[in-house]
């Protein structure tokens, strides 16, 4: 069988993105960082792994709070989306 | 808003909603704030919701609410890479005398109950979140929400798993991956004709289907399969912490699931139309925090009012009592017209007489014995090797089931392993 990326199943999603970034990552913390939990716990792929660091894009989140459950340390400055935006599920 | 509120319900899921309904019918003024552009826009589950406590609120539940099926048929399998063992349970009971389950997709149902609240006077208003609490000394006076400050003279916290309002009350503290689940799930179109036929289900027959075993790769959870109308949904819960020890992301477990031939064979030429993921408390009693303080009572997700056994995971008519609980409460603490903690300990006292708290109570054991490995790898291998070996023959002189298991044990595990986890399952599920 065909495995599907998270980008690809985010692409069926309906989202109203904000212009405002919600999460803010302190990329000098994640340099140093030796687990990068969030990558595994994000089930939307919005972190990656680049050169060593970390580069996050905002506009597939789906608003879990994992990521800012498994960072212990204290490298997110995590907040939702505004009201009304972001992921807008349609079935749930 | 000028108004002030008797109570603002912050979050309408099925807490929230349950909460609201029963305030306004008593004639109480309400707010429901929800910070979703609609009602249910930031909701996900499995999802089945089981037991009588919305056909008691809500007299027409069976002819109105925009459920998918019922729960006919509930089955539980344990998956290795290859094979699958069932127990595929069927009763008249799940019908009489009164539905027992209802599969549901959370975007419409709880759109449909925040609508229930309204038609009985809450004012519900989505688009609207709220980011802090008023405060006068120490009691919660109120909600900020964006530029707004509303007033009320108790707020009711249903804000769900990542309860920011818990925490700003200072009752929950701050969560840690060990207590919470993750669960992914995708949402996958088929005909209503394929899915009947796949199922042997017919009219508005349903089945809530529980997976444990390989398709967690051994790390704690399971998967599932809720038939909806016409479309399935297919997901995992897995341990939060364990994604991390393991480094592998949940939706490689679901991809992995999907591909199990029981599974891929039911999802058959099926289209994704939305992939979703939501956080579960799941430590339950364990990680309750304080239920209530002066103007201000926690309910559902919030107060992680979450029941797993490992063979159930239930949390939505926890919310809706709990939240149906609080309004009792609240209506009570105005008829004194005293919202203080200790008028509003009532809520404990519900929940403690009911389901609630006595579930929690019974399986308070049940979160730490469900981390045991031996439960998603030994036995699910076990199970289907023993099943393997006294169904399908290979030519040789048959031996009797006490002697495959004790073949099956060979080489994988020791008695002295096993009885520890009889044992300690014995007390927790
Ligand atoms: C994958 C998965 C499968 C599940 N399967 C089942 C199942 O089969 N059966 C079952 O009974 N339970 C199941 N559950 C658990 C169930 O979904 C929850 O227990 C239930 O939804 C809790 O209801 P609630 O009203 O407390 O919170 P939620 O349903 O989470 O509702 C919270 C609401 O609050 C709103 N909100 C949050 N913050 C704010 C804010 N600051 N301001 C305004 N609004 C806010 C949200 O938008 C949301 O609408 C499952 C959960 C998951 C994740
Ligand atoms: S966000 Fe946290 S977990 Fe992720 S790399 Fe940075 S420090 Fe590590
Ligand atoms: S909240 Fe969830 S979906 Fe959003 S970035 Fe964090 S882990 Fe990813």
């Amino acid at each position: 069988m065909k495995v599907i990326s998270v980008e690809d199943k985010l692409s069926v999603n309906k989202f109203d993105i904000d212009k405002d970034v919600h999460i803010r990552i302190a990329e000098d913390i994640c340099q140093t960082c030796n687990h990068h939990a969030c990558i595994y716990v994000c089930p939307a792929s919005c972190y990656k792994l680049s050169d060593g660091g970390i580069t996050f894009s905002y506009e597939g989140c789906l608003e879990c709070g994992s990521c800012n459950i498994a960072c212990d340390k204290g490298a997110i400055d995590w907040t939702l989306p505004r009201p009304g935006f972001g992921i807008c599920y349609q079935y749930g | 808003m000028e108004q002030e509120f008797d109570a603002i319900v912050v979050g309408a899921g099925p807490a929230g909603s349950a909460c609201a309904y029963k305030l306004a019918n008593a004639g109480l003024q309400v707010l429901v704030i929800d910070r979703g552009k609609f009602v249910g826009a930031k909701n996900m589950w499995g999802g089945a919701f089981y037991g009588g406590d919305l056909l008691n609120l809500l007299p027409n539940f069976c002819e109105e609410a925009p459920f998918e099926r019922y729960v006919t048929r509930q089955k539980i399998s344990f998956l290795t890479e290859e094979d699958c063992l069932s127990v595929d349970f069927a009763s008249p009971k799940f019908k009489e005398p009164a539905p027992h389950g209802f599969v549901m997709l959370r975007s419409k149902f709880d759109r449909w109950f925040a609508d229930k609240a309204q038609e009985a006077g809450a004012v519900v208003a989505p688009g609207l979140g709220a980011d802090d609490l008023l405060w006068d000394g120490s009691r919660v006076v109120g909600v900020k929400a964006g530029s707004d400050e509303l007033p009320a003279s108790v707020v009711v916290a249903c804000d769900g798993a990542n309860s920011g309002m818990a925490q700003k009350a200072g009752l929950q503290k701050e969560l840690s991956s060990e207590d919470m689940k993750q669960g992914v799930k995708e949402v996958i179109e088929l005909s209503e004709e394929i899915i009947e036929q796949r199922f042997g289900l017919s009219g508005k027959e349903g089945i809530a289907w529980e997976f444990v075993g390989s398709c967690t790769q051994g790390l704690p959870g399971g998967g599932f399969i809720y038939t909806n109308k016409d479309s399935l949904s297919v997901g995992i819960v897995v341990q939060l912490d364990a994604l991390v020890k393991r480094k592998v992301q949940a939706n490689d477990l679901l991809e992995g699931f999907k591909s199990h031939p029981e599974v891929a064979r039911v999802i058959e030429g099926g289209k994704l139309v939305e992939y979703s993921a939501h956080l579960i408390p799941v430590s339950g009693i364990n990680m309750m925090p304080e239920l209530s303080r002066d103007g201000f009572l926690v309910a559902g997700d919030a107060a992680a009012l979450v029941l797993g056994t490992g063979l159930i995971l239930e949390g939505a008519n926890f919310a809706v009592a709990s939240g149906i609980a609080a309004a009792e409460t609240v209506i009570e603490a105005k008829e004194r017209g005293d919202f203080s903690n200790e008028s509003l300990s009532m809520y404990r006292r519900l929940l403690e007489d009911s389901y609630v708290l006595k579930d929690l109570r019974t399986f308070r054991k049940a979160p730490h014995f469900l981390e045991n490995p031996h439960i998603y790898n030994l036995y699910p291998e076990l199970a289907c090797d023993v099943a393997r070996r006294v169904f399908i023959g290979d030519g040789q002189p048959r031996k009797t089931t006490w002697d495959n298991v004790r073949d099956s044990l060979k080489g994988r595990a020791s008695l002295l392993q096993i009885l520890p986890d009889l044992w300690q399952g014995k007390g927790a599920i």
